[in-house]
């Protein structure tokens, strides 16, 4: 099923939920809400499920308008954060209830569950209670749920949150998986940028009740059209420096105090003589050597933090702090003396006072 | 020796609360214990029956008929009332917890000034309002069973009982209600239910340890009950075991106390057999927040 919104908008008194948000879902397509906490993403959510009015805008599923469409009739199905299973019923009975609601013939209704139940993997435990699964266990009831109507359009509102980190990391997978096998259009509500990026096909970025982006995750992550998506997209978040872009025969630089950064001519030009613009830059596009070893812009270690895999290098330069990704085996400490160099191609630039990207729009 | 003295003061420690408890429950506990021996002795000195013991203050099981007619008014009374609580106060209870509508708030605020009204002072209004209500055809007095809402009769004491356990019961239901996640309720629309399902089918089941303890709550005061019924229910067989203990200890004739005590024991029985099945449902009221995890 398409869904489409239209300019909507909630708000309670003067209080906004959510302001003209316009976006197309196409059939089959997994989207992801993402934003923080307040953003308006759940609200939109409520309001495609019809549990909200819309103050204004449209809701549309196929082209028809539903604004008004009661959310029983609005064949869908929803998990919840906090999963919602009806406490005083079985396992099969929370399965079953959704279909017994649409009057589904109860042998069709006995098959179906199990079906679901075998693809959840919670068949044995269909005669329990709700109090007696562990908390994966129970979203994968509350997901059974969710499908066993055959819905048209899924919700999910941030289904992973009360789950453990590991277990957060297979559900992710099998949901992902489960979506694109079945082709059920679905939206996904998150505040954690790793799941929208790595199970949705296009990620919505809101905040403040507006939508800054819709695009594929890459696009989002490479080419983030304003402040906001460059620092809320991303871990460890982009760097950020006030910076003024000269051509120097030829060459541009970014320039500042203490920092002197070379540009591609691409995207330089559109900084230059623009005066002071902001500079984005994600961490794994800084290199980081020891001073004696290389030229770049000179910087005194502040803060490692040993990530894993890679060491997350806080140096500052003047005033400014910028974060690297160095190799683990270098290991740098506090107080030595290195050098940085911007990847002069993944170098962004933002205009200051209306926070757009200069590159991107 | 160290140890020794450690878990003295340990077992002291865990017995101090029942002591204290003890010596605070002892007067009540002994007037207890002299209601049930005075029930079969003529006379008692201190908890000692003087003479034989006998069955003859409970005589009144047999000899006046009129008990069993006041047993099922009070009955009817506690029962009548306690489905008239529990259907208004969860209905009510829903719609302060979960819809918002114009004037909720001063609602909610003068049912509770309601609630810490005391009853006493609207004997009077209530009296004229019971009259008046006599008046209209079938609904005064002309309904099997309950006699009617008007004033000497069963359904009107229900009535009046009625209303003023209500701000209690809304503030209670609603407070189970608001205990509900929202989550639950959106899952019950989405999956296909009408508001009306939802409430009947998911919420109050929910919730249903916190609908037990008012039903129960309401039950054991209704069936305690003594101002109201005696103040609007003039004829004798019509009134209800609190009334009628209180027609034993008449001004001019000489009081049997043993009588007396043998009614209150057989008035008491009923809730305490009654409260010993139900008492952790009861306790609901006071933690106010309803069992179930998810």
């Amino acid at each position: 099923m398409e869904v489409s919104l239209e300019n909507l908008t909630k708000r309670w008194g003067s209080a906004i939920g959510t302001e003209n948000i316009t976006l197309d879902i196409k059939s089959g397509e997994f989207v992801a809400f993402l934003g923080p906490s307040g953003c308006g993403k759940t609200t939109t959510l409520l309001m495609v499920a019809g549990i909200y009015k819309p103050t204004e805008g449209f809701v549309k599923f196929d082209g028809r308008i539903v604004n008004r469409v009661q959310p029983k009739d609005r064949n869908i199905g929803m998990v919840f954060q906090s999963y919602a299973l009806y406490p005083h019923m079985t396992v099969y009975d929370n399965l079953a209830f959704p279909m017994k609601l649409n009057n589904t013939p109860a042998n069709e209704m006995k098959k179906r569950a199990q079906r679901i139940a075998e693809m959840m993997g919670i068949s044995h435990l269909m005669d329990r209670k709700p109090s007696q699964l562990s908390g994966g266990q129970q979203q994968r009831v509350a997901l059974g749920r969710a499908l066993t109507k055959e819905p048209s359009l899924l919700l999910f509102d941030e289904p992973l949150s009360n789950l453990d980190a590991r277990l957060r990391i297979s559900m992710r997978g099998e949901i992902k998986r489960l979506q694109l096998d079945l082709g059920i259009t679905s939206i996904y509500v998150t505040h954690d940028q790793i799941e929208a990026m790595t199970m949705a096909d296009r990620v919505a970025v809101m905040q403040g009740g507006h939508l800054q982006a819709y695009c594929p995750p890459s696009e989002l992550y490479d080419q983030p059209v304003n402040l906001f998506v460059a620092s809320f997209v991303g871990n460890p978040p982009m760097n950020f420096v006030n910076v003024e872009v000269h051509r120097e025969n030829g060459n541009y630089h970014a320039q500042a105090e203490g920092i002197d950064a070379l540009v591609s001519p691409k995207r330089g030009t559109v900084a230059a003589g623009r005066g002071q613009v902001v500079l984005g830059i994600r961490p794994e596009d800084v290199s980081i050597v020891p001073a004696d070893q290389g030229k770049g812009i000179p910087g005194e270690v502040y803060v490692v933090e040993p990530m894993g895999r890679d060491d997350l290098v806080e140096v500052s330069i003047g005033k400014v702090k910028v974060h690297a990704l160095a190799d683990r085996e270098k290991n740098y400490n506090i107080g030595d003396h290195v050098r940085l160099k911007f990847d002069a191609e993944k170098i962004h630039f933002f205009d200051p006072s209306t926070e757009k990207s200069l590159l991107w729009n | 020796m160290n140890a020794d003295r450690m878990t003295w003061r340990e077992r002291f420690n865990s017995a101090a609360p029942i002591i204290a408890l003890s010596i605070l429950t002892f007067p009540i506990i002994i007037g207890f214990i002299w209601i049930f021996i005075s029930t079969f002795s003529h006379t008692t000195y201190g908890l000692e029956p003087q003479g034989r013991l006998t069955l003859e203050n409970w005589s009144f099981l047999w000899k006046d008929p009129k008990i069993w007619d006041v047993t099922l008014n009070t009955i009817i009374l506690s029962v009548g009332q306690t489905i008239g609580v529990v259907a208004l106060s969860a209905l009510s209870g829903y719609a302060l917890s979960r819809l918002s509508f114009p004037g909720r708030k001063t609602f909610l605020a003068m049912t509770l000034i309601l609630h810490s009204f005391p009853a006493v002072t609207l004997l009077i209004a209530i009296y004229f309002v019971l009259r008046w209500i006599n008046r209209i055809p079938i609904l005064g007095n002309d309904i099997p069973i309950i006699g009617g809402f008007g004033y000497n009769t069963l359904g009107g004491v229900i009535l009046v009982q009625l209303a003023l356990q209500l701000p209690l019961g809304m503030w209670l239901m609603k407070g189970f209600f608001d205990n509900v996640s929202w989550d639950l309720q959106r899952a019950a629309l989405i999956d296909g239910c009408s508001h009306f399902r939802a409430w009947w089918q998911i919420i109050l089941p929910v919730i249903r340890p916190g609908v037990a303890a008012l039903a129960i709550f309401s039950f054991v005061t209704g069936w305690g009950s003594f101002l109201i019924p005696y103040t609007f229910i003039t004829d004798q067989e019509n009134s209800v075991l609190a009334a009628y203990l209180r027609g034993m200890m008449g001004e001019t004739a000489p009081v049997s106390y043993g009588t007396v005590a043998a009614v209150g024991l057989f008035q008491l029985i009923p809730v305490m057999i009654f409260f010993i099945f139900t008492q952790e449902y009861l306790m609901n009221i006071f933690s106010g927040g309803s069992k179930g995890g998810t």
